[in-house]
């Protein structure tokens, strides 16, 4: 296999993890350093919204590496993940072939066998096209937690030996080492060999003074004071039990559309216009707003004129 | 990068041997990724250090908090046998505590706390161990000292003060408290000349936070993470197609596709299966911090099972289903329960026997062998009857019946426990007091295997 290229040190991945828009914080810059560096797969775990995902991405973009994306999801299977056999076009190729002069049929049958599983009828799934690709690339497995235990076990062999059997082909090695990246919300417990093959990360949401940074990466506009805010209350509606959450995001779309409305401080008022922005339940609204809503400095009543 | 040093590998091997004596599956491999790890980062950074062994040797997050733990346990016991060895000992650490005002300390310990400043905050609680002991109070109890120095230099969280004092976050004070134990610690090894035998981590430490009402929020970290894998139990076995069967309809509709041969075999889905569920909970004084999570764990339970009844008691029965369909809000669950359940008559002590005689007299009918009960409670008596034969017939009806008892299997039997009598019956008693337990309960309702075996 390939070298893998020298990243650097840790400073050196969490600058250019900066550099494309995503700010890690001391574990995850160091994780992304020890996978390009050993080249393991990296298991990232946590609440949604803090940025899985989005690690992935900005680790291509700074490596200058392709994404290439697998979307788990419940009955993801085999053939939707490495390869799968075009049959259509193979049924068409017998259908033409037997189409001709009968007799020449069975001789012609060992050069259409050899034919029909040849490169030219492979569907390449993500899997396979990471493990093909002839560039590096970064390969994301997004939640993983979604499949089942069988295709974690058939995940093994492509993420410690960096190669797929197609029983047709042969086996297909890996030419170039891919960073790969899974990712999981948690919903059950992944099997303890997949975990052994990751580096593990735990991505929680970011404290204020890292997520307001985020904030205003992204919304550079946006004036401090008024992001300070924003972040706090975001914080102060993350402390409540809701059921979804605010994600990072969403505080970015939130500081979005408060730049857009030309606010310069959260009131109460403006917090209930504007609120649907990170909170999405209406169970979670009512709740908000009236915990949240009323610290603001709900003096007119905010709480009912929400629920009202 | 810097290599090892010598030393580090035999220590690293036997600090992994001691996460695995906490219950962390670290395999071989896993050690060797450790090492390889380091060998690419500073290792003299501890923070680097920790993160990347972390990350090779910790794979979840309850994981994550036992490594925390034992690793500074397991390094600052290291560093101190290191010091005794080599007879390193800081005979004056504490001069200096002679002159000082206690306002200031007081002051000085709220500025650095609010602040953060790591070795300030040392400082000041070697500083602040040193005017204490001034006054002779030591106790020579850790636990004992640190909370008096807290008590002493007003520490206490979330607290507006009055004139402009900082407002201190729980956690860094916590921060505080721990730099406090560890120089305790330390003070006592000097004295001592030797380390304090080596324990394991308290189950406790790692239990759920049950007790008092400010652990409720990590309670419902818990149940929320609980519900979701109760969610998704069951669909993994309905994605997967071993032993299913196949769905002639629309493997013909589909065969159309390919020119009528079959390539495809579509399969008929597999239900999971859906218990009717009835859940007794206990929630009297004995089970009183247990029952806060109980009541969560029913809340949880209701938006996931349709068929589920819940009944909470003391000494009658009162059914809760309608307060959990119709309220959302867990507070407000639990306050209409303890307002209008009536479970309460004059003690406010457990009277198992006549909760069973009320349960079969109200549900008799609908109980059947699709019916499971589950039952949430310490099976303390207060030594009344148990009519362990009336809880026999409810168990007959019943299809399954499965006890959870929110004390550690060695209390079992203990006093007016009277356990044994109703475990005889049930399908199976589980201990319940920690996430994993629970999880590993719900698995086997849901008809997945164990995750931990019994026993």
């Amino acid at each position: 296999m390939p070298d893998t290229p020298d990243p650097g040190s840790v400073a050196d991945v969490k600058e250019s993890l900066g550099e494309v828009g995503y700010l890690a914080d001391e574990p995850a810059a160091l994780v992304a350093y020890l996978a390009q560096r050993l080249g393991k797969p990296v298991l990232v775990e946590g609440p949604a919204g803090v940025g899985k995902t989005e690690l992935a991405k900005a680790i291509s973009r700074a490596t200058g590496r392709d994404l290439i994306r697998l979307q788990c999801y419940e009955g993801l299977d085999e053939a939707k993940a490495l390869y799968e056999w075009n049959y259509r076009k193979q049924l068409l190729r017998i259908q033409t072939e037997s189409g001709a002069d009968p007799a020449a049929e069975a001789a012609e049958w060992d050069s259409v066998h050899g034919d029909i599983f040849s490169e030219e009828f492979l569907l390449t799934r993500p899997l396979l096209q990471a493990i093909a690709s002839t560039d590096p690339v970064v390969l994301l497995i997004d939640e993983i937690d979604k499949t089942d235990q069988e295709f974690e076990a058939m995940l093994l062999e492509v993420l410690s030996d960096f190669q797929i059997s197609i029983p047709e082909l042969g086996v297909i090695e890996a030419r170039t080492h891919p960073i790969v990246v899974l990712t999981s919300n948690n919903s059950r417990e992944l099997t303890e060999a997949l975990k052994r093959r990751c580096l593990y990360l735990w991505l929680d949401y970011p404290e204020v003074e890292r997520e307001m940074e985020i904030v205003r990466l992204h919304t550079p506009e946006i004036d401090e004071q008024l992001a300070r805010r924003l972040v706090e209350v975001v914080h102060m509606v993350r402390q409540l039990d809701l059921k979804k959450p605010p994600s990072i995001a969403e505080s970015i779309d939130w500081a979005r559309a408060l730049l857009l409305l030309g606010a310069d401080d959260i009131d109460g008022a403006l917090f209930a216009r504007t609120m649907s922005i990170i909170v999405k339940h209406r169970t979670d609204m009512d709740l908000v707003a009236e915990r949240v809503g009323m610290k603001l400095g709900g003096v007119q009543g905010l709480g009912a004129e929400a629920a009202g | 990068m810097s290599p090892l040093p010598p030393g580090l590998a035999p220590r690293l091997v036997s600090f992994c041997e001691e996460l695995r004596g906490e219950g962390v599956a670290i395999g071989t491999s896993e050690i060797l990724d450790a090492f390889e790890a380091l060998d690419s980062v500073p290792w003299t950074r501890e923070e680097d250090f920790r993160e990347t062994l972390a990350a090779t040797v910790a794979k979840s997050q309850e994981d994550r908090r036992v490594f925390e733990l034992l690793f500074d346990r397991y390094f600052f016991r290291a560093a101190e046998s290191e010091a005794l060895d080599r007879g390193i000992g800081e005979d004056h650490r504490y001069d200096g505590g002679d002159g000082l005002d206690l306002n200031e300390l007081r002051e000085a310990v709220r500025q650095a706390i609010a602040d953060g400043r790591d070795g300030e905050m040392r400082d000041l609680a070697r500083l602040a161990i040193a005017a204490f002991g001034r006054q002779g109070e030591g106790s020579g109890v850790i636990g004992v000292d640190v909370q008096r120095i807290r008590r002493t230099l007003g520490l206490q969280s979330q607290r507006r003060g009055k004139d402009g004092d900082v407002e201190l976050e729980r956690e860094q004070i916590n921060k505080f408290e721990r730099h406090l134990r560890r120089e305790l610690e330390r003070d006592l090894i000097e004295r001592t000349e030797k380390l304090p035998p080596s324990r394991p981590l308290a189950e406790l430490d790692r239990a759920l936070p049950t007790s008092p009402a400010q652990d409720l929020a990590a309670v419902h970290r818990a149940v929320a993470q609980l519900k979701k894998r109760i969610a998704t139990l069951g669909h993994e076995q309905r994605g997967r197609r071993r032993g299913a069967v196949v769905d002639m309809r629309r493997t013909m509709r589909a065969s159309l596709d390919t020119g009528g041969v079959p390539l495809k075999l579509k399969y008929r889905p597999k239900h999971p299966r859906r218990p009717e569920i009835y859940v007794l909970c206990d929630v009297s004084t004995s089970v009183t911090s247990a029952s806060v999570f109980f009541l969560s764990v029913l809340h949880a339970l209701h938006d996931s099972f349709r068929k589920l009844r819940s009944f909470v008691f003391i000494e009658r029965i009162s059914e809760v289903t309608d307060v959990f369909e119709r309220e959302r809000d867990f507070r407000s669950i639990s306050e209409r329960i303890s307002r209008e359940g009536g479970v309460a008559d004059v003690s406010g002590y457990t009277d198992y026997g006549r909760v069973w005689l009320e349960f079969l007299e109200e549900i008799v009918e609908d109980l059947g062998p699709r019916s499971t009960v589950i039952v949430l409670g310490d099976a303390r008596t207060n030594g009344r009857e148990p009519h362990a034969e009336v809880f026999a017939q409810i168990t007959e009806r019943a299809g399954r019946t499965f006890w959870l008892n929110p004390e550690p299997r060695l209390y079992w039997n203990y006093g007016d426990s009277v356990m044994a009598a109703y475990e005889r019956h049930c399908t199976a008693a589980f201990e319940c007091w920690t996430t994993r337990h629970l999880e590993n309960f719900v698995n086997v309702v849901a008809g997945g295997t164990p995750l931990v075996p019994q026993g």
